[in-house]
């Protein structure tokens, strides 16, 4: 079997495509787009193309669309962006206990300086409470940032309605970190009434090194980075050309409805499988269809994650047990906390993330190596 | 027609050895370095080699000094924001000059505006040479940051940055130089220039865009500028630019192999084409200083015409050139760098730059010399105001 690659939360295999239109910008329009030549023009188009193809499947103007480094700029652009221009409105923030790193770490920097932030906890499926958001909303909050979907669970906030609460006040901004649920779940962002929206390229079979920013018309927030006026002022320094056009090449290859239904069937299988065939596991989060189709976690008691993962990839096959950005520090998932794991079964938890590539000859393959993996490693541990 | 790019100092093309090693880090080895399995270590080994080969270029100590960024203007953001944010306390005075790069330019007046900042902003000779004594006599007990490009990036002036780090290190002030311009064109080593934060750029010497990186020395005060995950040491909290990182490693390592050899064939072609110019052209006046000069930079007023026009015309001809930097293109306002050199609004309206990269050749600068005097006296003719 060759290497089965299930750590798509983490990041993605660039599709041939999408470099393809990288290598094109890197030798051939290689101009810097603000230059006024040909080879400038050339590049710019490229810049443009690309803007208007995730304009459009964000359906919102390409005017509003802005380019940055990854996700996490994104975030930190939205964030520190609004709250900075909001400031004289009020100092009450609310956010969720499960967001990614670029936002929870934000947020407890701001709280530093002095910010009223309100963490929201969340239910064992990973989702927010609409009454405890309700009891916190004032008239000082100025931003209320939830994610759409949870890079370790999947679960999938109630946006919907929580654009619903929030259109009750002014001088707020909504931002929702979409980095995992771009491309995997519909969220008509104008309808929801959403201001700001961070995606980025790697998640999706784009490059590494490139994200963007959706800011609603009329929705002001202050520079991250001072300097030239690339990115309409918005976000200076010279395009990541390359990792740009990548980036809209790949939003053309987005999942199907038929991708994301078969991701279902395969999660489907891959959970039901594991839970019928492997005595004490437990999925974490939500249930199999009110998750994102990409992503499941499961727990295996008296076995550490860790020490899985490592066993499986010498079958090949690759896993995560959390959030890679957090991976490599030794605290437990504090994902999985909010949602009232059991401390033990945090320590047994794995992350399976799927691509529309993804075959049910790897998860049934997979599923069988794991069956084996952790019954050798049970058998170990109680040695 | 064969096209010619002369804008280098804007961007430069990806060296084909520089792409040739990308490659399979977006597609065989495209893990998340913060991943535990192998897809994710592979790529962290590749990173660690990217940081060795950028240190060596710029003679860093500890490649731990060096921290990845999306670009030159992310590093100066977060060298001046930076220090800002973590030496408030101690004074809220910055010195830098009148023809930085708006990435720092900005981002001092943002300092100002913002965060209650006093900024000095050091005047330059005709050649657009700061002088060090203006360095140390604007130095007072509050300083807390000099920040001096280390070579203009519209006319090519190198700025006596030894001497300035001199200064800066007595006073026992943070020095950062923007070194965009200079990083893989001219011998760059922090310890002899004595500065403690250097900002380079992946795509002005034959990397992508979309990759650069700060030199932040040892025990440098310096706050944090993205939040988030744990990566460069929790200084750059972001998913690795892995393929971007690799090809910086391996256009640092090309540069230093070939610097010599480099940058001897760019000053030759550059004179000639000065000398060519001048000879060829009636009422020009190079712009910058003549030997301290970047190797692929020529920057001429051409008085009696537009800048733009004479690009226009230019471009027509398959030559790619540019009035100034790319990043103020758009504007019509005249270089801020020519101003501060003491031309005339007028005559900063009529500037050429032409730079040179690893690709240019001899036919090029044959090609230009043949080109541009014809367009300059096409335009002329038309100009009401020259009578030559």
């Amino acid at each position: 079997m060759e290497e089965i690659y299930l750590d798509n939360a983490a990041t993605t295999k660039p599709y041939p495509e999408v470099v393809e239109k990288m290598k094109i910008a890197l030798t051939t329009t290689y101009g810097n787009p603000s230059s006024l030549h040909r080879m400038g023009i050339e590049a710019e188009k490229m810049i443009k193309e690309a803007r208007k193809n995730i304009a459009s499947k964000l359906d919102v103007s390409d005017k509003e669309v802005y380019f940055t480094s990854g996700g996490t700029e994104s975030n930190n652009l939205a964030i520190k962006g609004a709250v900075n221009s909001l400031k004289r409105h009020g100092k009450r923030l609310i956010t969720s206990s499960i967001e990614h790193p670029s936002v929870l770490n934000l947020f407890k920097r701001l709280e530093s300086e002095g910010y009223d932030v309100k963490y929201l906890q969340v239910d064992n499926e990973g989702i927010i409470d609409l009454e405890e958001l309700k009891a916190y909303l004032n008239d000082e909050t100025i931003l209320v940032s939830i994610m759409g979907v949870n890079n370790e669970t999947g679960s999938i906030q109630p946006l919907a309605e929580i654009g619903e609460l929030l259109s009750d006040y002014d001088n707020l901004y909504f931002h929702v970190d979409g980095v995992q649920s771009f491309g995997k779940v519909d969220i008509p962002l104008s309808k929801i009434g959403i201001d700001l929206y961070s995606i980025s390229a790697h998640k999706i079979h784009g490059s590494k090194g490139t994200g963007a920013l959706y800011i609603k018309r009329g929705t002001r927030i202050d520079n991250l980075i001072s300097g030239s006026k690339q990115e309409s002022g918005i976000r200076p320094g010279t395009e990541n050309v390359p990792g740009i056009a990548g980036f809209g090449q790949a939003v053309e290859l987005l999942p199907s409805q038929d991708d994301k239904e078969k991701m279902y069937r395969l999660k489907e299988l891959l959970v039901t499988r594991i839970l019928d065939e492997i005595e004490e596991s437990y999925l974490n989060g939500p249930k199999i269809h009110s998750g994102a189709a990409h992503i499941a976690n499961i727990s295996f008691a008296g076995v550490k994650g860790e020490v899985l993962i490592h066993t499986l990839e010498r079958d090949n096959i690759y896993l995560s047990t959390g959030a890679a950005c957090s991976s490599k520090q030794d605290t437990p998932s504090y994902v999985l906390e909010a949602m009232k794991v059991k401390p033990k079964l945090i320590e047994g938890a794995i992350r399976f993330s799927f691509a529309p590539s993804t075959t049910e000859e790897e998860v049934n393959y997979t599923v069988d190596k794991l069956k084996d993996a952790v019954k050798m490693l049970r058998k170990i541990m109680q040695r | 027609m064969k096209r010619v790019y002369m804008d280098n100092g804007a961007t430069t093309p990806t060296a084909p050895e520089v792409l040739e090693v990308m490659k399979p880090y977006f597609t065989d080895v495209f893990g998340n370095a913060s991943s535990f399995h192998s897809f994710g270590r592979e790529a962290r080994n590749a990173i660690t080699e990217a940081r060795d080969s950028v240190a060596k270029l710029i003679g860093a100590d500890d490649s731990r000094e060096i921290v990845f960024t999306s670009g030159g203007t992310e590093a100066d953001n977060y060298a001046i924001k930076g220090v800002a944010e973590a030496l408030e306390k101690k004074g809220k005075h910055i010195i830098t000059s009148s023809i930085e790069h708006h990435a720092v330019l900005h981002t001092c007046q943002y300092l100002e505006k913002k965060k209650g900042f006093e900024v000095t902003y050091l005047p330059v000779d005709e050649d657009g040479m700061v002088n060090p004594a203006d360095v140390k006599d604007a130095i007072k007990e509050d300083t807390i940051l000099i920040t001096i490009m280390m070579a203009n990036n519209e006319v090519g002036t190198i700025q006596p940055i030894v001497k300035i780090g001199e200064i800066a290190k007595e006073a026992g002030v943070t020095f950062h130089t923007d070194a965009v311009q200079a990083v893989g064109s001219i011998p760059v080593d922090v310890n002899q220039l004595n500065v403690d934060l250097l900002s380079l750029s992946g795509h002005k010497f034959n990397a992508p865009k979309g990759i650069g990186a700060l030199y932040i020395r040892k025990g440098t005060k310096v706050a944090k500028y993205l939040h988030g995950g744990a990566q460069e040491r929790n200084r750059r909290a972001t998913t690795e630019n892995v393929p971007g990182i690799v090809g910086l490693g391996k256009a640092c390592e090309i540069a230093l192999n070939a610097m010599d050899e480099k940058s001897a064939k760019l000053i030759a072609l550059r004179d000639r084409l000065i000398s060519g110019i001048e000879e060829q052209v009636d009422y020009v006046k190079l712009n910058g200083h003549r030997t301290e000069r970047l190797p692929g930079n020529v920057n001429f007023s051409i008085r009696y015409i537009e800048g733009e026009s004479i690009l226009m015309k230019l471009d027509l001809e398959g030559i790619a050139a540019s009035s100034g930097s790319a990043c103020t293109s758009g504007s019509l306002d005249p270089s801020h760098v020519l101003l501060a050199m003491g031309l005339t609004h007028e005559v900063a309206h009529g500037s050429l730059r032409l730079t040179l990269g690893n690709y240019n050749t001899e036919e090029d600068v044959d090609r230009i010399l043949d080109v541009l005097p014809k367009v300059v006296t096409d335009l002329r003719a038309m100009s009401p105001i020259y009578n030559g």
